[in-house]
Parts: C-alpha cells; structure tokens; sequence
C-alpha cells in the first residue's frame, strides 16, 4: 500500500505504540483485500461487549491505554453488553460486570465516546453522502452505505479502534465507487407493508445474495419507507448475507434510475412474492407454544417504535411466566424517562434496557440463568443469531409480540 | 500425493493443521458454542462437532462484526481452528483472524475450495506466499 509521510512515520512508532499497532492492523487486513491507499474517515464506531472481548481482550484495551493511546477522531461505541443499572437481576455475573466496567475504563481513557448504541445514524451524528467513516455495526454499515451513501466497510471492533487511533482506513470494499454497483436484481412483488415484513424482506435478499461482495438492487418498492423500516431491512439483510450495501431504486440516494447502479442493467432478476415471506417465517413459528422471553431488540428501538411498543401494553400486565426487553440507547432511554414510556412499560411488568441489545449480554448464560427457551421477537435478525446460543426463535410482529407476552404464549 | 493450491494473499502465520470441511458459512457469534468448541447453531451442518486445532474450510463468512474480537479471545483459550479457508472472506472474519493471528486465506484459483479440499485432509498454509498444501 502506499503511505503518506505521515502514515510511514506512525508505522515507524513516531506517533507512539498504539498507533504503530494499528498502522500495521490495517497495512494486514488492507493487503488481503488489495488496498492500494488509506482514506480519511471522519468517524468511526467500535464494537466492544465483554462477551466477545473476554479477558484476552479487555487485556488488549488496557495495554492500548498503558501505551498512551488515543483517538485521533470522534470515536463512539456500539452497545455494550451489561447494563450496570440492571445485571444481578438478568443473572449476569460479577465477573461479567467487571469485564465491562474495566472496557468503559479503556474505553474512556482513550477518549471514545460511550455512546453505546448500534442506532448511531438515528441518534448521533448521522454521515452525509460521500463521508468516508469506520463504522463497526452491520446494520449500522449497512444503513450507512445504502441509506445515506456514505462509504464504510463493516469494521470489527480492533480495526474501528484503529481507524480511530489512526484517523484514516484501507480504501477497499465499498470505498471504491467500483464496488458500489449492483450485482443482483430483485423485483419486490409483494411490498412489506409493516416493520417485521420489512426484517423478513431484508432476510430473505440477505440469504439470496449470501456474500459481502454482492449488491442487491430493488426495485418494486411503492412507498417510501421510514428510517426504522430501512433500519429493520438492512439489518437482517446484513445478518442473513453479510451484505454491506443495497439500492432501492427510487428511494435510496444512489438510485435514482436503475441505470445509475448498473453499469450494464441485467436483463434477468428475480421476484419476491408473498410466499417467499410465507416460506421464510415458517422457520421461526411455534404458536401456541409457551413464550419465555419476548425482546425488542437488535436494532436497538427508536423513540417512535418505544412508543409502539408502550401503546400496544396498554397498562396491560405481562403474564408472570415471560419476560419483556426493550433494549435501546442511552439518549432514547432517557427521554423515554422524560416522556413517561418508560414507567407505562415497566409498570406493566417490562424492562427496558439501557446501552445493550439482548444477544450482545452474554446470551446463552442468562437463558440459563432464567430458564429462558422460547424467545419471540419482531426482529428478522435476533431470531437469526439466537438460535446458536441454544433459544428456540419465533418471529411475530410488534403486536402480536406484545399479545404473546400478555398471554404467555405465542398468539 | 501432494497438491498445491494458489490462492490471494491472507493474513496470519504458516500452520499446519486437519481440514474440516463444510458448505456452508461461518460466524463465531452464529455459530459456536466457544466454550464448549463446537459448533452449536442446530441449522449448521457441521451442528455438534468441536472446532478447536482445525483448519476450517467453509464457503464465505456471515453475519456480524464480534468475530473480529471473538477470535482472539478463543486463542487465548487455546479454543479456536488454527486456520479458515473460504472461497471468499468478508472484512469481519480477515481482521479478527489478523488480530489473533489466526491464519486466513481466500479466493482460490482452482475453483471451490469446499470441493478441492476433503474433511481430514492434512494442510498447510503459507498466507504470505498465498498457498495452501494438502500433504
């Protein structure tokens, strides 16, 4: 790769250990994928829960910190994976809570920003079209790329954290105008008309395009979606696919014709029906089943979906044999607080979790602490990854998970 | 007999190690029990086998960015494959595998490496020359 003077004098240590660290992270993983140069981001955005960390790397953080490092650019945090409000009674350990306490410590030390959230695009400081950023979320990658066209490879925790140390990453992916060109197109038949349609529809392109290096493009779409319906869409196309970027001609910014994603428009594509959904839900229904935790998760909620979500309660008390989870940011949390959703949540039996998302808590330890199973979602994309930690998935909309946890079972 | 592999430039040291092979994808959050070693996600075909000290040979990575941490933390359990071999790799996968010096390589040049390569087969990796043998 080439180097600027100024990258040449971090990787020669100049600019201290850390930065020669992270220099020599991203020169790596830049000549896997033919990066010929760095590009300047603005931002950048790292994941960090202690589960995935562990003790090797919390320990990795903290020698960061001992080598004097520090962010070079804004640098936020994608949620964290215990609430220090709330973990006794999630059954979360100690050990777990100390993990994160010392990540906050690293964390803080350096200068990142605590955000805690994988809805930074709704909530922080969304990049304009053309930014260049190191954002460390799949669904905030993807929304990133598609939605607001600006530019980021899905960047794991170590190298957001380099970027950030750094202020720059290798210029690969979907940095190059090249790779921002459709590859495959679908015809949507059948538009999603209410938020789980669109995670289902994101899922079943997800699984069809199935490779990082594939762009979908829709065309079909008859309305113009909200931000938390495209927040639902890419997220679950994003775990299903490891897609990091799509176009909906019409909607999103680059797509404006589709002639301006193709540079030679494909003559076949394919169509999405109102059985192709039917067919993906049948692998998460299980209804009449017992419902031992319902959670609204993965993306964290916005305002307006927690708002949703207290209305549909009702002051309905939940059934005493299932839990209820609202995970969202600290910021909406506490204008939650501010506008009473909060309490019309929690009184009916609710919790709503502040800076973490359900499957980033140590998952599978807390199903067995609780003796949780069965989890109903109207996330496309929780449903996906939790059946690895030993849950067994259903989908439902919004209101029929709200139903489902009034009556303890899946309606 | 044996047979050379080229394939692109990948991350991470030369090792040796027994090839486990599957069609399908591979995350560290989707699919692993990393305590236990094996892969836990019930729709995964290799659902029940233990990982540790192989050499994983699948089609691409999935899903999220925590296998970029994950990685390191199950080397330093000494619970993690020593090497991964995909037909094509995403960001997430090559930069834990970096971080934890884990050896990485993609994009063979004979074809399928879910076919060229049997379950068992002994290999040996070389990312900076970007070779793969089985011996």
């Amino acid at each position: 790769m080439k180097l600027t003077s100024e990258e040449q004098a971090m990787l020669s240590g100049e600019h201290g250990s850390a930065c020669k660290w992270a220099l020599e992270h991203m020169l790596q993983v830049g000549r896997q994928f033919d990066a010929q140069d760095f590009v300047p981001v603005s931002q950048a955005h790292m994941m960090g829960d202690p589960e995935s960390l562990g003790e090797a790397g919390v320990r990795f953080l903290e020698r960061l910190v001992e080598d004097s490092a520090k962010v070079a650019i804004p640098t936020i945090t994608d949620p964290r994976g215990v609430d220090l409000t709330y973990y006794r009674e999630l059954g979360q350990t100690e050990t777990m809570a100390s993990l994160e306490r010392r990540i906050i410590k690293a964390c803080s030390s350096m200068g990142i920003l605590l955000t805690n959230t994988c809805i930074c695009y709704q909530t922080i400081l969304p990049p304009v079209r053309g930014d260049h950023v190191a954002f460390g979320d799949t669904g905030v990658v993807i929304y990133t790329n598609s939605v607001l066209g600006a530019y980021s490879n899905f960047e794991g925790g170590p190298s957001a954290l380099a970027a950030g140390l750094t202020g720059r990453t290798p210029r690969y992916g979907p940095h190059l105008d090249s790779n921002r060109c459709g590859t495959m197109r679908f015809i949507v038949r059948h538009p999603p008309r209410e938020l789980t349609d669109w995670g289902v529809l994101g899922g079943i392109i997800g699984r069809a395009a199935g490779s990082y290096w594939e762009v979908p493009v829709l065309e079909g779409i008859d309305t113009v979606p909200t931000s938390d319906e495209l927040k639902h869409f890419g997220a679950a196309m994003a775990s299903y696919g490891s897609v990091p970027l799509f176009h909906i001609v019409g909607v999103t910014p680059e797509a404006g014709r589709i002639e301006d994603v193709f540079n030679k428009i494909p003559t076949s594509s394919t169509d999405i029906a109102k059985s192709n959904y039917e067919d993906f839900r049948k692998n998460f229904s299980a209804k009449g089943e017992k419902v031992d935790v319902v959670v609204f998760a993965a993306p964290q909620l916005s305002l307006m979906e927690i708002s949703q979500v207290a209305a549909l309660l009702d002051g309905r008390r939940i059934n005493k044999s299932t839990a209820l989870f609202v995970c969202t940011s600290p910021g909406v949390a506490s204008d939650c607080d501010r506008m009473g959703l909060t309490n019309k949540i929690e009184t009916c039996g609710g919790k709503l979790l502040r800076g973490t998302c359900f499957y980033q808590q140590f998952a599978r330890e807390i199903a067995q602490a609780n003796g949780w199973y069965h989890l109903v979602s109207n996330s496309a994309k929780i449903v996906n990854i939790i059946g690895g930690y030993g849950y067994k998935p259903s989908l439902a909309s919004m209101e029929k998970c709200v139903e489902s946890a009034i009556k303890g079972v899946l309606v | 007999m044996k047979r050379i592999l080229k394939c692109h430039v990948g991350v991470g040291p030369k090792v040796i190690g027994e090839a486990m092979v599957s069609k399908d994808n591979f995350s560290a959050r989707y699919d692993l029990d990393r305590i236990q070693g094996v892969f836990s996600r019930p729709t995964h075909k290799l659902f029940g086998q233990s990982y540790v000290g192989k050499i994983l040979v699948m089609n691409t990575a999935k899903g999220g960015v925590a296998s970029a941490w994950m990685l390191l933390e199950m080397k330093s359990r000494d619970m993690a494959p020593v090497g991964i071999l995909f037909n094509r790799t995403n960001t997430i996968l090559s930069q834990g595998a970096a971080l934890a010096g884990i050896s990485l390589c993609d994009q063979f040049e004979d074809g399928d490496i879910t076919d060229l390569i049997g379950s068992g087969d002994h290999l040996f990796i070389d990312p900076e020359r970007g070779i793969v043998e089985i011996v």
